[in-house]
């Protein structure tokens, strides 16, 4: 593999991390993590639109006119919404539950019209994959870490395995909305002070 | 009583920005200052329940009787598409200043997540038509309403001394749970 296309895959992954660098794709990234499956969840379910939408984009960026370029993104990425809701209320239906109003909204994540907008139209389909798959484990990896420290602290388990014994006392406030911004908060700021010390 | 219900369900207990986490980015993007929240406010309002409006038509008059419900994602996105344009070439007419202040923001709207995620939970709810209106309208009141909140304290903290490390979105992010934690006392409010 050439140089040029790992950095487009490991870019999204911390330098230019979609959820804590960039800040986009807020909503899904506070409403989701409630525990560490839904993050998750959620992240696989993104990677697989965003990847598919740079794909698409790359390969039709010189048939889209540039004036409706826009509404052709949306078109294209809705597409692929519209399959992942489908396979997911088919496939996994508590899931779906979990995520609730939040799967047809990947289609306003900001993520994916941006990347559509600042990578895709401009690139080739190879790189397009890479980095849509490397801001989709970027985003997935930062979706499932902020939901295992939620649902550790709030509810006293990782990925529904219970850590904590019974009788212990969880601070359900990180499972309520005020936790996700608390959490959000301060990941943000820790990633700051990481990248800030290099 | 239904609609009493509602409103004070969508403006305090299930606040669309602090409880159900809609519209977070233009929350924490626009509310710098009070004057632009409002004008945001005011733009999201009116966008919003002219799209519960047409959204209610396109889903029951046209998705529901073709039996192509899975269309609803892009169908609706288009709506919300067209609709915002149109607001944009209005304001860019009548209010210039405001054009000018809400900037990047407008276009936004589109993908506001709010107005595509209140359009789909309404129908989901199964509300009638000025139920939905209803419902949106005090939605993107609460929206206005958390947002200019936020401006004002941000507008504050502008002044007060900060550990430097939280500069930015992580100071507006933890001002933005206070703010739900404050919220979350409403929770009693309706049964």
């Amino acid at each position: 593999m050439k140089m040029s296309n790992i950095k487009h895959l490991i870019n999204g992954l911390w330098k230019e991390n979609p959820t804590l660098v960039l800040v986009l794709g807020t909503c899904p990234t506070l409403a989701v993590t409630t525990a560490a499956m839904n993050g998750l969840g959620m992240g696989a379910a993104t990677t697989f639109v965003l990847v598919f939408s740079n794909l698409f984009i790359a390969l039709l960026k010189n048939l889209i006119p540039d004036k409706v370029r826009i509404a052709a993104f949306v078109v294209i990425i809705a597409s692929f919404v519209t399959i992942v809701d489908l396979v997911m209320k088919a496939f996994t239906p508590a899931l779906y539950a979990a995520l609730g109003v939040f799967i047809p909204l990947i289609v306003v994540n900001c993520i994916i019209l941006g990347r559509a907008e600042a990578f895709a139209q401009k690139n080739k389909a190879i790189p397009a994959i890479l980095d849509g798959i490397g801001m989709g484990i970027g985003f997935t990896l930062a979706l499932t870490i902020m939901g295992s420290v939620r649902e550790l602290l709030g509810n006293g388990s990782i990925f529904d395995i219970k850590l904590v014994s019974e009788s212990t006392k969880t601070i359900l406030i990180f499972i309520l909305p005020p936790g996700a911004f608390f959490t959000y908060g301060y990941f943000i700021a820790i990633k700051n002070r990481l990248s800030a010390n290099k | 009583m239904d609609y009493i219900n509602i409103i004070i369900l969508a403006l305090f207990v299930n606040n669309v920005v602090l409880a159900q986490f809609l519209g977070i980015c233009p929350f924490l993007g626009v509310s710098n200052k009070v004057e632009t929240s409002l004008g945001m406010g005011a733009a999201v309002i009116f966008v919003m329940a002219l799209a519960n409006f047409v959204t209610y038509m396109v889903y029951f008059f046209i998705l529901k009787p073709l039996h192509i419900e899975f269309m609803q994602t892009i169908s609706f996105i288009l709506v919300i598409a067209f609709l915002v344009q149109v607001v944009e070439i209005i304001l860019k007419k009548a209010a210039p200043s405001l054009y000018q202040a809400l900037g990047i923001y407008l276009p936004l709207i589109t993908t506001n997540c709010a107005v595509l995620g209140i359009a789909i939970l309404a129908v989901q709810k199964n509300y009638n038509m000025v139920m939905s209106v209803v419902y949106a309208s005090a939605i993107a009141v609460g929206f206005t309403l958390a947002l200019v909140l936020m401006a004002g304290i941000r507008e504050q903290l502008e002044n007060t001394g900060y550990p430097k490390g939280m500069k930015g979105f992580p100071i507006s992010l933890i001002t933005a749970g206070l703010l739900s934690l404050a919220f979350m006392g409403f929770a009693g409010l309706v049964k």
